[in-house]
């Protein structure tokens, strides 16, 4: 019996590994689409002593994007948010996620600042109302401060072109009350 | 016209690669020997197709054949020969083609370097290295065709990627993939020998070298990957636990028990089953690793082309393969019969220990990979796994390795006296601990109770492999005889565990005491830090064949002594509008100092990133050290059984084969 130990543990892993499959954790929806982006008060990355309310995003379409120095795959999608915020004009704010202030600054100046501002979340607590649970990831937020649209990793040409810009510029049509 | 020729070779491949397994595998099983002598020949002729195709994709890519959507999508008329000759296993298609063609180097050597196995054996690890191949060249052919046409012809291709436009990333995949790839060696001969349905000794001996080899491949592979990081992503980092760099890791860590349970196997005729186990599992990591990477099931920086289809695919043929494996090892495994037996107290239960500390570290490492996964099946929330986690429970898994070694160095097979055995340890561990603690209280004062801990356990490991050659010579009288007589293979094991030290030290001091800071500088503006001066002496633009460049110069002075000027530069590559710093460093035995060049300020000002990295280059000199201690292993094993086989015909006596 001992001798079928190994062979079901890794059915177990298989199992697992189908699922993941499918699954593609890209396309989960949010509970969050639809509702009123979790409010918060954090200071910025460059300046401890300022705060950044998620009220003053209010009035215009803004998009938020959470990112780690300590976070692989942020590297792949930097260099894109630094080429869409030169060629669009992109209400970009970072959400700096469980980092430290010194190696999140380096990472800004070694690859370029692309957001207007980052909120410094060192604990992760926003992050966690904002069910954030793969770095990167990025949410637009209509005029009224609507969570509209979720992606969940990083963003390629593709999906900014097809869905990422498309819905921002609908987004901007659409009148604020 | 050459592309339907690359397309025809990979399919008559594929053919060669059928006949390889069935034919070989079936004549074994009915004893046909007409069947079995077709293993070598189909094996080299896929080797032959395999490298065909491999050429061809290698000249499309010289010649900028952008008519190949392959070629298209990673090249460019503008990248240097020797980058678009890379770029072949730059993305998905080509790496797996090198995969293949690795696979063939391996089974070739095997079909070369294999006269003194039994025609039977041979046939069956050769049949199931042509089992390993079908899948892949399937795969392949399938999902990720490299020769794939597109239409219509771009002018001018999108370039390679510029993290891989260095000189480290045209040789860090080949040598990871021969790492990787060798363990399918170790693997086919534990599942022949399955088949055989006789688990002795024999398969252990025979696969031995096969094994080491893959292992310093893997050593050296890994290190290289981890060296390129270094300076290639321009922040100093070595490893950074991203879920590719564990897909290395992780079979390294199992390769290591192997390597060790292999000995114990064929030395003391223990562990037969454990031994298979774990050749299964290095090589089922290996296909997690290409799963991993592929799939798009975990991203990670080195994701760059993932699909979910290929996942399946290459999920498919790990459930193949190890599940059939597993199922076979379930049958046979129970009628094993052991033949050593030992004490608690015994250099036996020290490896066994090991191997098991082995596999608990690259489960911790395992689960820390696929954890977002596990935790999205059982709908438990949202956690990221980062670094803190491999660091947090690593490090205690390690400890009681480095412990271990230790006693596993110094004590002996089968059984050893207590009373002996801990007068032989106690000044060894008196020392290596005072003496760390002394270097400790002495140079760092900082984060000091790490540092002594890494510089104890590389003391420990240091002293114990020390002593135990002193052992081995200190009661003969011509001490210079008495170090010839000494196989290679213990001096292989002494600079291994020695390496092993080497590294400990220089992860541990790096980790520790690595300072940085990062300024703004204008031409001529000077710097003191780190006992060094910096003094900017120019800022140069430069273009280069696919990229434009900001490069900084800076003199690097100690006590008024021009020490080095180092050069880094900030590249923006133009195709792919991607920006890269490029490191300047001056590499010391004791010391690196790096400095990366950041962003422009205003008026005519850098910010500059300055980094003072002890030790750094003790990480990677300890790999080295390991692949020499097992190449050491390998060439006296190779000259022993050349001796043995050779007195084995001459006495015609099959009981020379099996003492030691």
């Amino acid at each position: 019996m001992r001798y079928l130990f190994p062979l079901v543990i890794f059915a177990g892993l298989a199992t697992l590994f189908v699922f993941g499959l499918q699954n593609d954790p890209r396309y989960v929806p949010s509970p969050l689409i639809n509702k009123a982006a979790p409010e918060f008060i954090l200071p910025t990355l460059h300046k401890p002593d300022q705060n950044i309310n998620i009220n003053d995003l209010k009035g215009k379409v803004s998009i938020i994007n959470v990112w780690a120095s300590w976070c692989a795959a942020c590297r792949i999608e930097h260099p894109l948010l630094n080429n869409y915020t030169r060629k669009h004009q992109l209400n970009l704010y970072g959400l700096n996620y469980k980092d430290k202030r010194s190696d999140a600054l380096q990472w800004l100046e070694n690859l370029g600042n692309p957001y207007i501002e980052s909120a410094y979340d060192e604990i992760g607590t926003v992050g966690i109302d904002y069910g954030v649970y793969g770095v990167p990831e990025t949410f637009i937020l209509d005029k009224k401060g609507t969570i509209r649209y979720k992606h969940i990793g990083p963003i390629d040409d593709k999906q900014f072109n097809r869905i990422i810009m498309p819905l921002i510029t609908k987004l901007e049509q659409e009148q604020h009350p | 016209m050459i592309v339907e020729l690359g397309n025809i070779s990979l399919i008559a491949a594929l053919a060669m690669a059928i006949m390889q397994c069935v034919f070989p595998i079936l004549g074994a099983a009915k004893g046909n020997q007409t069947w079995m002598s077709l293993a070598r020949p189909t094996a080299r002729l896929q080797f032959l197709f395999v490298l065909i195709a491999f050429m061809i994709l290698v000249y499309s890519f010289l010649v900028n054949d952008f008519s190949i959507a392959y070629v298209a999508n990673n090249s460019n008329t503008l990248l240097p020969w020797f980058y678009r000759f890379s770029a072949v296993w730059g993305a998905h298609e080509g790496s797996l083609l090198l995969w293949v063609l690795i696979l063939n180097i391996w089974t070739i050597a095997v079909t070369f370097f294999s006269r003194h196995l039994p025609e039977h054996f041979l046939s069956r690890v050769i049949g199931v290295m042509g089992l390993v191949s079908i899948g892949f060249l399937l795969f392949m052919l399938f999902t990720s065709n490299p020769f794939e046409r597109l239409f219509p012809v771009p002018v001018d291709g999108a370039d390679l990627n510029p993290l891989l436009q260095d000189i480290g990333l045209i040789i860090h995949p080949p040598i990871l993939y021969m790492g990787y790839v060798g363990f399918s060696v170790a693997f086919s001969f534990a599942i022949a020998a399955l088949l055989a349905g006789n688990l002795d000794i024999t398969w252990a001996r025979w696969s031995r070298p096969w094994t080491l080899l893959a292992w310093i491949f893997l050593t050296l592979g890994i290190a290289l990957g981890s060296w390129w990081a270094y300076y290639e992503l321009g922040w100093g980092g070595w490893w950074f636990w991203d879920p590719v760099e564990n897909a290395s890791f992780m079979p390294w860590l199992i390769g290591t028990a192997l390597i060790h349970s292999l000995a114990a196997t064929d030395k003391r005729g223990i562990f037969k089953n454990w031994t298979i186990l774990l050749a299964i599992c290095a090589f089922a990591l290996s296909l997690l690793g290409t799963f991993l990477v592929r799939s798009g099931v975990l991203t990670s920086v080195h994701a760059f082309a993932t699909d979910p289809t290929r996942g399946i695919f290459i999920l498919a043929l790990l459930v193949i393969f190890i599940g059939s494996s597993l199922v076979l090892y379930a049958m046979r495994a129970p009628s094993t019969k052991t033949t050593g037996s030992f004490e608690i107290l015994s250099r036996e239960t020290f490896l066994l220990f090991n191997s098991i500390l082995l596999l608990v570290a690259m489960l911790t490492v395992l689960l820390g990979t696929i954890y977002p996964l596990i935790i999205e099946a059982l709908n438990l929330g949202k956690l990221s796994v980062g670094a803190p986690y491999f660091n947090a429970v690593f490090i205690p898994v390690m400890t009681p390795l480095v412990i271990f070694l230790g006693f596993g160095v110094l004590s002996k097979w089968k059984q050893n006296n207590f009373i002996k055995f801990l007068r032989k340890m106690r000044a060894l561990l008196i020392s290596s601990v005072l003496i760390g603690v002394c270097i400790g209280a002495v140079f760092y004062a900082e984060n000091q109770l790490k540092s002594i801990a890494g510089i104890v356990a590389a003391l420990w490991i240091s002293f114990t492999s020390l002593y135990s050659l002193f052992i081995k010579i200190k009661d003969k009288k011509d001490k210079i005889i008495a170090f010839k007589v000494i196989p290679y293979s213990f001096y292989g094991m002494l600079i291994a565990h020695i390496g092993f030290a080497v590294s400990i030290t220089g992860i541990t001091i790096t980790s520790q005491h690595s300072v940085d800071i990062h300024q703004r500088m204008k031409v001529n503006d000077k710097i003191e830090f780190a006992d060094y001066k910096f003094h900017l002496k120019d800022l140069e633009i430069l273009s280069g064949p696919n990229y434009q460049a900001t490069e900084a110069v800076v003199d690097v002075i100690k006590k008024d002594q021009l020490i080095t000027t180092l050069r880094s530069q900030k590249r923006i590559y133009t195709v792919r509008n991607m920006p890269m710093t490029e490191a300047g460093i001056d590499a010391g035995f004791t010391r690196d100092i790096y400095i990366s060049l950041g962003e422009p300020l205003d008026d005519g000002a850098w910010s500059i990133r300055l980094y003072h990295k002890p030790f750094v280059r003790w990480i990677w000199l300890g790999a080295i050290l390991m692949a020499i201690g097992g190449l050491l292993a390998i060439i006296d094993r190779r000259y022993r059984l050349h001796k043995l086989v050779k007195k084995a015909s001459s006495n015609n006596n099959e009981a020379v084969l099996t003492t030691k």
